[in-house]
């Protein structure tokens, strides 16, 4: 049997120009021209030569860090962006969902979106008629078909946007963190219908952070770091090696140059993120049986009404385990100027697990800052705090491990 | 709930695909394909179809605003350069003349503007999914197509309102003039478009440029009002000239001075296939820069 899915070699290549705008214009092209180059760009491999073949049937997860190079490899496969070098040989239809709700336009009603959707996914206008009925009743938004979208809630957008995605019949469907959005009864439900499809015999890729969906749905897996396969084999192989060489614990410059390799914003900037524990910077590991101090370091250029910062605190498959504001009670107003966000969080509370704490940045209801996908960086934490001390601490469960005032009465 | 079945029910699409291997190749380089272009077929249609839909969402006139931009455009012309300025139109009246000539202009400056800002304006869909990227640009000037048959019924009630005979032996010219505005408007629109992705300056270019178009177009006034022949050759290597003047023909019925006209062919094909080729040559990195 013929492969479905052959890549060889794969490279992709991107320039980093160091400008701080987001684009060229004109000038700054005549301008560069006359400077010598090789100082405003610098050359950056997203992949490199990946090589890996996938048979039909097949469901494979894709893991690996953020910026790995997982999303430019769904980019390349799915024709958006073409290979620096190499080559991909696909027997059967290629569908791509790299998000839900691509083209989805407010102005248009739920009807005419399903139609524009489904053709933009590469659906015939035939094949979409024949499916309309299924894919309203799966949304469930039969009232409002004829509503404009900018009247739906965006849980109702999302529901059409899947049920349009979900009645696309490729071959091969490569489909990256999609599953991130919605609430968890929708997740549920997509990753019912995701299950149904890789059952049925198609081919699929999938990248997700969430190791608890990738496990459920794949049976192969991929681990990829640093633009290169790491791991190619069963689904738990690819996930162990990623949680073990994931979890190097960040050094201080891993950390600075994460945090310089952050697209400039035009609001903010963050300067630096450390760990403070006993009033010593620590790296990679804490304990819990001390106060661990996250200091957030960052400059803002204007002046801000409700700025904010949040941190997550999830666990290795990415499941958010709770969430913290720097502003909980009180919406403050940020000057131009260098501020430092500071959070302590309390002796004997985390567990002894691997965490991944993810900071995020933005305006209240306004926008988010870079680094879009967040600031994420892996910890691990050693157990030396009061929790089942009496037994050595052996037995820990949970994602989080607080110590509660019991009372024990005897007689 | 509902079960639905996924398996079996293949599409006849697909079948069609199953034995065919797709290879994504550094090394290959090739001209449109045009097979894969007319598998999406469809995708023109809903492109056009959901550009003049939202054009005219929430507007009170909707469509009459299609009808009523030329028209008053038409009657501020007339009262300048028709009576005022006394500007002779090839024997037809003022209004008759240059309503013939904003037609097609307004049809190509709708649609060299809409492409021009068509690759951008699509940046998120550009960079999520692949369809073959010539779509856009395209279905973005059949919008303006669209407009043009709006003001074409005005432009019909006009003539019989002015009595304007038609020689009916030169009415082939009509959809040869506008197949030549939407080349027309294709080929620089293509090419803005694709410059527009990485250079945003072309997006204050267009508007300065069709309006100096405008002026280098005999659309107000007829060719024959400048006196050196240099001049007029100028004139004529605007894409448009030929497509105004064919226009006319079956109105005016004066002989074509066919030396210009073919200046003005060669200066569309020229344009058209220049940006078509500079759009092929860029299109694959639009979702880098958009």
């Amino acid at each position: 049997m013929k492969p479905i899915l052959e890549v060889q070699n794969l490279s992709k290549r991107y320039k980093i120009s160091h400008l701080p705008k987001a684009y060229l214009s004109l000038r700054e092209q005549m301008l560069t021209a006359f400077r010598t180059s090789g100082n405003s760009s610098e050359e950056f491999w997203a992949l490199k030569d990946v090589t890996f073949e996938i048979n039909p049937g097949d469901s494979v997860g894709i893991v690996g860090r953020n910026g790995a190079g997982k999303s430019t490899l769904l980019k390349i496969l799915s024709k958006i962006t073409p290979p620096t070098n190499g080559k991909i040989i696909s027997r059967g239809r290629v569908a791509s969902l790299l998000e839900v709700g691509t083209g989805f336009h407010p102005e248009l009603t739920g009807r005419e979106n399903i139609y524009f959707n489904g053709s933009l996914l590469g659906m015939r206008r035939k094949e979409i008629r024949k499916k309309f009925d299924e894919i309203v009743d799966f949304s469930g938004v039969e009232r409002f078909l004829d509503t404009p979208l900018k009247h739906y809630s965006s849980g109702m957008q999302l529901r059409l946007a899947f049920a349009v995605a979900a009645f696309l019949e490729p071959e091969i469907l490569l489909l990256d963190e999609v599953l991130a959005v919605g609430d968890a009864e929708f997740q549920k439900k997509c990753l019912g219908k995701m299950e149904n499809i890789s059952k049925s015999g198609r081919t699929i890729l999938f990248v997700s952070h969430n190791m608890q969906a990738i496990s459920n749905l794949c049976t192969k897996g991929i681990y990829i770091s640093d633009g290169r396969i790491d791991t190619h084999g069963s689904v738990g192989q690819a996930i162990d090696a990623y949680l073990k060489t994931g979890r190097v614990s960040p050094s201080r410059n891993t950390l600075l140059s994460q945090v310089q390799s952050i697209k400039p914003d035009k609001d903010f900037r963050l300067l630096s993120v450390s760990l403070h524990q006993d009033s010593t910077e620590i790296f990679g590991s804490a304990v819990n049986g001390k106060e661990l101090e996250i200091r957030v370091d960052y400059e803002l250029f204007n002046r801000i009404n409700g700025f904010r910062v949040f941190l997550d605190v999830c666990d290795q498959f990415g499941t958010i385990v709770f969430r913290s504001f720097h502003d909980e009670s009180n919406a403050v107003t940020f000057q131009p100027g260098r501020h430092s966000s500071r959070l302590k969080l309390p002796s004997n509370f985390l567990a002894p697990i691997p965490y991944d704490f993810k900071l995020q940045f933005g305006i209240h209801n306004i926008r988010m800052m870079e680094p879009a996908e967040g600031f994420v960086f892996g910890i691990n934490i050693e157990h030396s705090g009061t929790y089942n001390k009496a037994y050595h601490g052996q037995h820990t469960a949970g994602l989080i491990c607080p110590v509660f005032p019991w009372t024990i009465q005897h007689g | 709930m509902r079960v639905f079945e996924l398996n079996g029910s293949t599409g006849k699409s697909m079948a069609m695909d199953d034995n065919v291997e797709h290879v994504i190749d550094a090394e290959k380089v090739k001209f449109f394909d045009w097979q894969e272009l007319w598998r999406y077929l469809d995708l023109f249609y809903f492109f056009t179809w959901r550009d003049v839909k939202i054009k005219y969402k929430q507007t009170v006139l909707g469509f009459l605003w299609a009808v009523l931009q030329p028209l008053l455009m038409m009657v501020v012309f007339t009262f300048f350069f028709g009576r005022a300025l006394n500007v002779p139109s090839q024997n037809l009246p003022y209004p008759v003349f240059v309503f013939s000539g904003l037609l097609l202009w307004n049809l190509f400056s709708t649609g060299l503007t809409n492409s021009a800002n068509s690759m951008v304006n699509n940046a998120q869909i550009l960079k999520k999914i692949y369809f073959p990227r010539l779509i856009i640009p395209v279905s973005s000037i059949l919008v303006a197509f669209f407009d043009f048959v709006m003001a074409l019924v005005l432009f019909l009630v006009l003539l019989i309102y002015y009595q304007q005979a038609v020689s009916w032996h030169f009415i082939w010219s009509w959809p040869l003039a506008l197949t030549l505005t939407l080349l027309a408007s294709l080929g620089p629109g293509c090419l803005m478009a694709a410059l527009n992705v990485k250079y945003r300056d072309f997006r204050y270019v267009i508007p300065f440029l069709i309006q100096i178009l405008f002026f280098l177009t005999p659309v107000i006034y007829p060719i024959s009002i400048l006196k050196y022949p240099l001049l007029q050759y100028l004139i004529a290597l605007s894409p448009m000239y030929a497509a105004v003047e064919l226009f006319r023909l079956p109105l005016t019925g004066a002989v074509l001075n066919m030396p210009l006209v073919l200046t003005s062919l060669i200066a569309c094909l020229v344009l058209l296939f220049t940006g078509l080729i500079y759009f092929k040559r860029t299109q694959d990195f639009f979702a880098d820069f958009a």
